[in-house]
């Protein structure tokens, strides 16, 4: 079964196949972000204790996520890479990082401007801000790590390993909350539970996060579109 | 059959890595716990042996009607409660928008062993996993 998906390994078939995808990603995504922020800003409720200042929750929450999320796929990819070998993994999963470092920027400085009115400061050192900060460094790393060897097969491997390495953090950021007191509230959507957010709340979070996920898939496959059309001339280019 | 094995290879190798990572961040985190927790709870605090007068912090409920403003408005003395001890805190400036009766919060500042009494340098809210719009709130707070 699996020999059967070998052909979209092809990178230059994977290329025209994501063509449609990501128009559609992009098409889907820009209203639903535009629905979301509506309802959000103007139409869902304030909240009994933070009052207006909720709001800030649509954008750092759904950022948030996809940080988070980025960081999975890329784990994934480098763990099929390192297994299956097929080139086209590594190079999919060097694309998110650039795009994901923008999402964990947006979420900690969300983060901090929704810290000041609430609970009085900007930041503290506590174990999920901490983790998270820790997040955007990792993302920092592997950036680096790929324009350190950016022609060099050296470069997948080393990417690969990092991202491995650095999987580690995604569950303790997950569980900081709850593993340690902390000044960040507990999870109020994805938890045991069920969700602890009045569904007038809830509704606009989940349009706003589908719609954030929709275009940082569109980014991501606009990005591996030109790393493979990067690959190809740099290819022709070294036939000479 | 060869090409099976050897991508089982692979992913045994891969997983004895990440779990060996897991492992050690596991035993750094495990010898590091007292000191990622944000702050204390009263009752850990009073189980403290050390009389310095460390630079702290501690967390729970404010304690019902134990709220007091000193005649200029300036000081404020209260109460955090973690339902099982509680601690006397004095502090002077800006309490945050969330400062209320029974509202996490969580103080910073030095505790006085013998007056019993923390004397707080910056005091921050926290606020809980709920979200709900003040009706549903006011209608639940009736229900009771």
């Amino acid at each position: 079964m699996l020999r059967k998906l070998h052909k979209y390994a092809n990178p230059n078939k994977f290329s025209l196949i994501i063509m449609p995808i990501k128009n559609v990603c992009l098409y889907t995504a820009l209203p639903l972000i535009a629905i979301g922020l509506i309802i959000g800003l103007f139409f869902s409720p304030p909240d009994y204790q933070q009052g207006e200042t909720v709001r800030i929750m649509y954008i750092h929450v759904s950022s948030a996520w996809i940080s988070l999320f980025a960081y999975v796929l890329i784990f994934l990819l480098s763990v099929f890479y390192l297994i299956w070998k097929f080139p086209l993994f590594v190079l999919m999963a060097k694309e998110i990082p650039f795009v994901a470092i923008i999402f964990t920027l947006i979420t900690l400085i969300t983060g901090s401007l929704w810290g000041k009115p609430t609970w009085g400061t900007y930041w503290v050192w506590d174990a999920r801000l901490t983790s998270f900060l820790i997040l955007l460094f990792i993302y920092l790393g592997l950036i680096f790590i790929d324009k350190a060897f950016k022609y060099n097969v050296n470069g997948d491997l080393s990417f690969s390993y990092l991202s491995i390495i650095g999987a580690i953090n995604i569950p303790i950021i997950k569980f900081s909350v709850d593993w340690w007191n902390t000044l960040h509230q507990p999870a109020s959507v994805i938890r045991a539970s069920g969700p602890s957010i009045n569904i007038e709340m809830l509704i606009p979070l989940m349009i706003m996060s589908t719609g954030v996920l929709l275009l940082f898939f569109y980014l991501i496959f606009t990005n591996i579109q030109s790393a493979i059309a990067e690959k190809k001339i740099l290819f022709l280019s070294s036939k000479d | 059959m060869v090409l099976k094995n050897k991508k089982l290879k692979r992913f045994s190798f891969l997983l004895a890595v990440f779990l060996s990572i897991a492992l050690a961040t596991f035993f750094v985190l495990k010898a590091l716990d007292e000191k990622i927790v944000f702050f204390y709870t009263p009752s850990k605090l009073f189980e403290k042996e050390e009389d310095k007068m460390q630079y702290i912090r501690v967390g729970g409920l404010v304690k019902e009607k134990s709220i007091n403003f000193s005649d200029d408005g300036l000081k404020v003395n209260f109460m955090i409660t973690d339902n099982k001890n509680t601690v006397n805190v004095m502090f002077e400036g800006i309490l945050p928008d969330l400062f209320r009766e029974n509202q996490g919060v969580v103080a910073e500042g030095r505790f006085n062993k013998e007056k019993k009494i923390f004397m707080a340098e910056k005091v921050l809210a926290k606020h809980d996993e709920n979200y709900m719009p003040p009706e549903i709130h006011k209608a639940l707070e009736e229900e009771k």
